[in-house]
């Protein structure tokens, strides 16, 4: 390898100019490489970060500059019960969704971690919800949630015939609830399913083998060898996938937009209505803002909650 | 995946009497019906997708005398009317820069950062690699509302610039983040050679760390190229005027008109919007699924 880079030696022997000379003095060089990266993510991250939480507080609307009104905001949210309908529906769809993605996901990978033909294939084609835009999949929900021509309720009345009229899928709160949490977990069984592939083939096969020689039950291998070994990874990629399923906005916004009579809405459909659509800024900021407690709380509660175990271990020292 | 709950359901009622006699019959209860299963019900609504674009509408609203599952005499009606009819291609070219600018962008600045991080350690270097670390964690939703008004003050709401500026502050992160491991993996003794032989740090970079890290600069490309892809609640929020939407948010505001929804046409922009990346993630899938693979491993 190092043969075929290193042909280049005339040319690098060439005396280098005052710019090269410079870019070659290390503080400058490394301000140099640093400033796209960290001048993009102050400039479009931290400012409107700081300035989201400035504007919490005041009543900024479209087009007029707003004032320092203190709490206001979050006073006025605490006595809006379609901000509390929000807070219960963003916690129900993380909680409910992430379990299922969790358990349906960890069974997929358990099922991919075998040796069948055409693994490769199959592998790249359980991806695939996860790569096409939601968006463009959300549709294709929607059209399959259809009051009338849903393919779902055709297959349960006119196939299995075990309804007698279609299933109102969007029609009713929570029917439309569970339908967009089934969209949810539909489209994130990939991503939960490839990464705890990856975790499960960092086992070592010998810990297997010595289990079975001590007579281990497929169950108890499970039990006590796979889950306790994917615990660091589950808690990592958990913590993602509760920080991305409690700020949705996509599946929401394109499948229901909140409706029916407002039940569906999560607080990112919610800071969006009131502060883009409905043009109150500050308050539209303040619902956003409002999000960032319960993210601490759950990516503090999944990850120590499942890294707690490895230190326990740790500790033991057994 | 009340599918799948019947399913396993079934499995369990169905095993003790085959796992008796058959290993083999046991393997097919076991591994291949169930995973089966989530194929058919992970791939079940891109074939509805498909099968929807190409419905002639008659059949499209008459499950009583076609069955609905094929398609007795396929159109392109719908395609025709998205191609011809609506701004699509318009839209699908404007998404396609944004993406393609944003990914650019995203992997010049991530590539110098993690060059920088990784090769150049300076005090405090772990910290900014940290920092940009935690930028990925904080989540679009959070950041739509003040980022329009920045954007306004900026002067480039409306504008596709205002994407490609925008969306690098969820590729960097995660690009940074992906080439820092592929960096660790190049031998830092090449560049100790090169030093030697009286190379400068950007020669080193060119020549040697970047000819080496191309795996990682696919994968840390195809990811942003499909994030962008993607993307929708910035390019709702920021873009206005119908010409300059992209794909997703376009589909979902201009293609819906009204109460009556015209399916066919729905699906098919659906499909053609998917397309793009799927191609390029099919081309690409080893290292797609191998760098997914890799930055959790880590």
């Amino acid at each position: 390898m190092s043969v075929t880079t290193l042909p280049t030696r005339g040319q690098v022997l060439r005396q280098p100019g005052w710019l090269a000379r410079l870019f070659d003095y290390k503080p400058f060089l490394i301000v140099m490489c640093l400033a796209p990266a960290v001048g993009l993510l102050l400039v479009f991250l931290t400012y409107p970060l700081g300035l989201g939480i400035w504007l919490a507080f005041t009543d900024t609307t479209i087009g007029q500059r707003g004032v320092y009104i203190g709490l206001e905001n979050f006073q006025y949210l605490l006595k809006d019960p379609l901000w509390w309908n929000a807070v219960f529906y963003s916690i129900f769809y993380t909680a409910v969704a992430t379990f299922g993605k969790f358990a349906l996901g960890f069974w997929l990978a358990l099922l991919l971690n075998n040796h069948f033909p055409f693994k490769s294939l199959i592998r790249a084609i359980v991806l695939l919800p996860w790569i096409v835009p939601t968006v463009l999949s959300a549709l294709a929900f929607w059209w399959i949630y259809d009051p009338q021509f849903s393919i779902i309720s055709y297959l349960l009345v006119d196939v299995l015939h075990l309804r007698d009229s279609n299933v109102d899928f969007l029609g009713s709160p929570w029917p439309a609830r569970f339908s967009l949490i089934a969209a949810n977990i539909w489209r994130g069984i990939p991503f939960v399913a490839i990464s705890l592939l990856a975790g499960l083939q960092t086992i070592s096969p010998s810990l297997y083998e010595a289990a079975m020689l001590d007579g281990a039950t497929s169950w108890q291998r499970f039990r006590y060898i796979t889950f306790p070994m994917m615990m660091p990874i589950l808690a990592i990629v958990m913590t993602f996938s509760i920080i991305f399923t409690f700020t949705d906005f996509q599946l929401v916004y394109a499948i229901t937009r909140g409706g029916p009579v407002n039940s569906t809405h999560l607080l990112a459909t919610l800071a969006f209505q009131r502060g883009i659509a409905g043009g109150e800024l500050g308050e539209g900021a303040a619902i956003a803002v409002s999000m960032i407690p319960f993210l601490v709380f759950a990516t503090l509660f999944s990850y120590f909650g499942l890294a707690r175990r490895k230190w326990q271990q740790g500790e033991a020292n057994d | 995946m009340t599918d799948v709950a019947a399913q396993s359901s079934n499995v369990a009622s169905a095993a003790p009497d085959t796992m008796a006699w058959d290993s083999r019959a046991r393997r097919v209860v076991m591994i291949y019906l169930p995973l089966a299963c989530f194929i058919l019900i992970l791939l079940f609504p891109f074939y509805w997708m498909a099968i929807t674009s190409f419905k002639p509408n008659a059949e499209l609203l008459n499950y009583k005398e076609h069955n609905p599952f094929w398609i007795t005499s396929p159109t392109l009606a719908h395609v025709k009317h998205l191609l011809f009819d609506t701004s699509y291609p318009r839209w699908l070219k404007t998404t396609m820069l944004v993406a393609i600018g944003s990914t650019f962008l995203s992997l010049f600045a991530s590539t110098l950062a993690a060059y920088a991080i990784e090769r150049l350690r300076f005090r405090g270097s772990p910290y900014v690699g940290l920092g940009i670390y935690l930028a990925y964690l904080v989540p679009p939703s959070i950041l739509f509302i003040p980022l329009a008004t920045v954007i306004v003050q900026f002067g480039l709401f409306d504008s596709p610039l205002a994407l490609i500026l925008v969306y690098p502050t969820f590729l960097v992160p995660f690009c940074t983040w992906l080439l820092i491991g592929y960096f660790k993996s190049i031998p830092y003794e090449l560049e100790e050679c090169a030093l030697v032989d009286g190379a400068t740090r950007l020669q080193i970079l060119w020549r040697i760390t970047l000819p080496l890290a191309v795996p990682g600069l696919i994968s840390a490309g195809i990811f942003s190229f499909t994030l962008s892809w993607n993307e929708f609640i910035y390019a709702l929020a920021f873009i206005q005027s119908g010409a300059n939407k992209t794909v997703p948010v376009a589909i979902l505001t201009e293609l819906i008109t009204g109460d009556v929804y015209q399916w066919g046409a729905l699906m098919a922009g659906s499909l053609l919007g998917s397309l793009p990346v799927a191609l390029f993630y099919s081309l690409f899938v080893d290292y797609y699924v191998s760098s997914l693979t890799g930055a959790v491993k880590e």
